[in-house]
């Protein structure tokens, strides 16, 4: 066992850095000659600017420049779109409206950015911003999703009628309806997917500096990979991709929300250009809040037709999936392709119908948030069954295991578009159950009874597709120092994978992790990369490391052949060595590969060991696995406390068990804030964000959670050589149907039968206050 | 932050002269608040007057009360062995107020001069009937507290101390908001010198008030029971995202009740 082994918990590398202090963040960046940029923003959720009057904001001290859309407009700089076109139901085109940098004569939320003051320091841009003069004529606002599309509801575009953005459908509505016809029970339920702040702990930055005489950008940006942010803003500035280096430092959390181009990158470059320096803006906390895309804002009905037999037939929901005031970048694409295919989950539906409504809001723009609509599938899902097994009085349990696909089925195909590789969905759960002591609950709900407090256990089975760009990049270059440099297309924001890349690297050519470097995020360095998203990296970047890994063996026995005169076909790579084979003349990798560079280096004919390849990612993957968690309701306050939560997953082998842990831990913290504390509340009237800071937007804290205990069931996927699934989001996925299933459950015998997420004490109260209230 | 000049007095007197002559100076005690007001440009002093060099912190106990200094930290109050015997409920309080980075910078001084309507300590010195020392004057719980973020204290008037009377029995309990974790609803209950005084931080729209109906029915019988059939209304009381006023009001009985339980 080498300490870099695969399948070791790994300590991570990147640790001591970042955890001393020797990160280097987009705030860390800072350039000689460099200003200061601060958006002003809108004030409104709806409104028309009648006038922007910059003089005194350019006459403040320190105050380089101030601009607004109408000097983007002038300059020629287009908007940003969605790169998700959608097409409806009825074979339109669903609406794309333009997403400008700064606003175009109207403000769409609160937060959308109006103007960009650029100064000397960031006080002096500060007091510029103060400066700017904005003449609103107000205009009424719409934040409800599930209102947007009333008649009379407040318009958010004027070519988008009912503030429809797509109507789309996947899955056979006959077959589906036709199921529904002959069921013998129908469970329906309608759900609120509550709209969340992703709070990276490192706000949104960049810092924007133009080459004027080559006429190029350099960026440095928290992206979540530069090479989508490069293809935007080539764009926007109607130039060549080449244009622009987009250069990613270390990253400080990101959840989906750092994957987009955003406004702020588009003024930035604009700003460098302008004044021929390089600028640096850095979002407030308070700005993160107004101007982050959001996650979720789902209202979902589905409904779940049953036979006799309590075997599940079909699945129909209608969402309405708030898109915000303008279409992120894949905004379209979260509730429907990425969302639907999960649909189905575990279960043998026979038919799956879905139909998606993106509606426009007064709002800040919801995208990708950590799982990135298979959460919200499988959110929807879960409540279902569970309401189901109370329909029909069959245990939560036992109705799950009827309903799984057998490991026998697969690959099993869906109604929906997957195809599961792998899973052993039953074995999963009765693991999970015989962890959690499952069937010695009642003796654990009578004691908390004893203290006047109501317990509850749920469970959720989820079941995840990752996915994200179809190909990866790899580079191994065997450096001059000694070190094997090793360039990737993800990009991390904190998950881990420097240490799991070496493992593989270490694993595949034999050398000490030590030796090793992962290099990231730089789009001159790196041409393509997929970027780090969709729980993507490991396989894919996996497999474009074991891809050039093979590449650089192939090279090595060329060069073996070469140093040891002997046949390349008798050249055998094992453990770091290239000997011939049945005898014990050999030279190891790194000796090789510096004996190659130094005879190169002499301008004699050598065999460089460095190799690049870009792997194809053929399939993405399904990663599954059984949460389980058990609360304590404080009948007299609603709070609610988790006592106990466990994971039994299916993530595939794990590369780094311990990463892996980590994880899912993260994940399912974050599940739990969504379940429990976490809303992003408008105003209805006003449109303004109630819950603008962290005095208000209550995330899940340290002490609000028991050790989650993480179980691995290793069932290889058969679609990638590593035979891993991606772990990344699936915490995320799992917890919220858990976590309300277990407080639903405390409630049942008080009468509960519904409860929307986020279940904050009032709300749990008030519930439990209406129930007694019907039973009277 | 806007610019303003910084000043750091070494005497009170110095230090009430300095904030007597500029009205748009500002003291500054711990910061927990003021600090980030500041960051976010919501107030534009001329001048932040330091008051940390002016000797106010310390405790001490005589004669059946404990002094606190008006600049002691939350942290120095729940640590004090004098203040735990003495007044188990204060140093219980101090202890759960904001997070540990709060505690070790935060002052009872400066939670009292700031008065807002959600902190921990307005509940305590109302309902112990403690006294303010200022530079000037001495001034009574009952008259000090006027409403949120209004107090009895004249322009550049400074707390030096507060009082406390030592009780036969007191209790807190709080129900801290979600987000912020300042309390929703706060309420401390005690019986001593001053009879028996229940008051309430966090629900009511004029910040800390007296529960005269609970104070009444704990003064027949110091017991939960007594406080079963004492409502509180919803009136006055604030609402927001995290709780109506009738939510604020049911929690004023439900932490009344673990408060009296607290104070045994």
């Amino acid at each position: 066992m080498t300490k870099f082994g695969l399948a070791q918990p790994v300590r991570r590398v990147e640790d001591p850095r970042l955890l001393k202090g020797a990160g280097r963040y987009t705030d860390d960046i800072v350039l000689p000659g460099m200003l200061h940029g601060v958006v002003v923003r809108s004030p409104h959720a709806a409104a028309r600017i009648t006038a922007i009057d910059t003089a005194a904001a350019v006459a403040v001290a320190g105050v380089v420049a101030v601009f607004t859309g109408a000097d983007l407009a002038a300059a020629g700089v287009d908007p940003l779109y969605s790169a998700v076109p959608m097409t409806n139901r009825d074979g339109s085109a669903g609406a794309n409206p333009p997403h400008p940098a700064l606003a175009q004569g109207f403000v769409r939320h609160v937060g959308d950015p109006v103007a960009f003051v650029v100064a000397e320091t960031l006080a002096a841009a500060r007091d510029g911003a103060e400066a700017v003069a904005v003449s609103y004529q107000q205009m009424p606002a719409i934040t409800d999703p599930a209102r947007a599309m009333d008649e009379g509801a407040a318009q958010v575009w004027a070519d988008a009628p009912h503030n429809l953005a797509f109507d789309w459908e996947v899955g056979d509505r006959a077959a589906t309806e036709a199921l529904f016809a002959r069921a013998h029970h129908v469970t329906r339920l309608t759900v609120i997917n509550n709209r969340v702040v992703a709070s990276s702990i490192e706000t949104r930055g960049a810092v924007a500096a133009y080459d004027a005489a080559a006429g190029r950008w350099t960026l440095w940006a928290n992206t979540q990979g530069g090479w989508l942010v490069k293809e935007s803003l080539a764009a926007a500035f109607r130039t060549e991709q080449a244009s622009f280096r987009i250069v990613t430092p270390d990253v400080g959390g990101a959840f989906g929300m750092k994957i987009f181009p955003y406004p702020e990158h588009v003024c930035l470059a604009f700003a460098a250009r302008a004044v021929g320096r390089p600028v640096k803006w850095l979002a407030e906390r308070a700005e993160s809040f107004l101007s982050d895309t959001h996650g979720r804002d789902n209202v979902t009905l589905g409904e779940l037709a049953v036979d006799g037999d309590g075997r599940f037939l079909a699945l129909r929901t209608r969402n309405i999936a708030n898109m915000g005031a303008y279409l992120s970048t894949y905004a379209p694409f979260i509730p429907t392709f990425a969302g639907t295919i999960v649909l189905a989950s575990v279960y043998g539906f026979r038919s799956v119908y879905a139909n998606v409504l993106g509606v426009f809001t007064h709002t800040v723009p919801v995208d990708a948030y950590r799982g990135a609509g298979r959460p919200e599938s499988n959110y929807l899902v879960e409540r279902l069954v569970d309401q189901a097994a109370r329909d029909l009085g069959i245990d939560r349990v036992e109705l799950r295991r009827r309903n799984m696909v057998a490991p026998s089925a697969m690959p099993w195909q869906t109604p929906v578009g997957g195809r599961y590789d792998s899973g052993e969905f039953v074995r999963v759960l009765d693991a999970a159950a015989a962890k959690m002591d499952w069937s010695a609950f009642r003796a654990r709900r009578a004691l908390s009874a004893r203290h006047g407090l109501r317990r509850g256990i749920g469970l959720a089975y989820y079941l995840e597709a990752t996915g994200g760009s179809n190909s990866e990049r790899a580079e191994i270059v065997f450096a001059e120092d000694g070190f094997v440099d090793v360039y990737v297309g993800t990009q991390s924001s904190g998950q881990g994978h420097e240490t799991a890349y070496v493992q593989l690297t270490a694993d595949r050519l034999g050398i000490p992790g030590e030796q090793i470097r992962i290099h990231q995020g730089d789009t001159d360095r790196i041409p393509v990369g997929g970027g780090t998203g969709g729980a993507r990296s490991l396989y894919s970047e996996g497999q474009a490391i074991l891809l050039t890994a093979r590449s650089v063996i192939d090279k090595g026995r060329q060069a073996a052949s070469e140093a040891l005169e002997a046949a390349a076909a008798d050249i055998v790579f094992e453990a770091g060595r290239f000997t011939i084979a049945g005898t014990d003349r050999g030279i190891d990798i790194l000796s090789l590969a510096a004996t190659q560079r130094a005879r190169r280096a002499r301008g004699e004919e050598a065999t460089l060991l460095d190799a690049a390849e870009v792997a194809a990612i053929d399939a993405h993957t399904y990663p599954n696995g059984c949460h389980m968690a058990e609360v304590e309701v404080d009948p007299e306050t609603g709070v609610v406390q988790l006592l106990r939560y466990i994971v039994v997953d299916d993530v595939g082998r794990a590369i780094n068990p311990l990463i892996v842990r980590g994880q899912v831990q993260g994940g399912v913290a974050q599940g739990f804030g969504q379940a429990v504390r976490e809303q992003a509340v408008y105003d209805p009237d006003s449109g303004q964000l109630l819950s603008g800071s962290f005095m208000d937007y209550a995330l899940p804290r340290a002490d609000d959670l028991p050790d989650i205990e993480v179980e691995l069931l290793e069932i290889p996927c058969t679609t990638n050589p590593l035979g891993v699934k991606g772990a990344g989001e699936a915490g995320a996925v799992g917890s919220p149907p858990a976590v309300m299933n277990a407080i639903l459950d405390a409630l049942a015998e008080a009468g509960v039968a519904d409860l929307d997420m986020p279940a904050t004490p009032e709300k749990v109260w008030k519930a439990i206050a209406a129930a007694e209230a019907t039973s009277l | 932050m806007y610019a303003f000049a910084y000043q750091k007095p070494a005497t009170v007197a110095e230090a009430v002269k300095l904030l007597s002559a500029d009205p748009e100076a500002k003291a500054l005690a711990g910061g927990m608040t003021y600090i980030p007001v500041l960051k976010q440009r919501l107030a534009r002093p001329s001048a932040v007057v330091d008051l940390s060099g002016l000797g106010l912190a310390g405790i001490g106990v005589s004669g059946g009360v404990v002094t606190i200094g008006a600049m002691t930290t939350h942290a120095a109050v729940a640590a004090s062995a004098e203040v735990r015997r003495a007044i188990p409920a204060l140093a219980a309080l101090a202890g759960g107020i904001g997070d540990n980075e709060v505690r070790h910078r935060g002052t009872i001084g400066g939670s009292l001069a700031n008065d807002d309507p959600t902190a921990d300590y307005p509940a305590a010195v109302l309902a112990l009937g403690a006294t303010l020392r200022t530079d000037r004057r001495t001034i009574a719980a009952d008259g000090y507290f006027q409403g949120m973020f209004t107090t009895a204290l004249e322009p550049g008037e400074i707390i030096t101390a507060v009082a406390f009377p030592v009780p036969e029995k007191a209790g807190y309990a709080k129900f801290p908001n979600p987000a912020s974790r300042y309390a929703m609803v706060g309420v401390f209950v005690a019986r001593g010198p001053q009879g028996v005084r229940v008051a309430v931080t966090g629900a009511g729209q004029g910040g800390v008030f007296r529960h005269t109906a609970m104070e009444k029915a704990l003064e027949k019988s110091w017991s939960a029971d007594a406080l079963a059939g004492v409502a509180t209304p919803a009136e006055g009381l604030n609402a927001d995202l995290h709780g109506s006023a009738e939510y604020r009001a049911h929690l004023v009985g439900v932490m009344a009740r673990r408060a009296l339980a607290a104070a045994g």
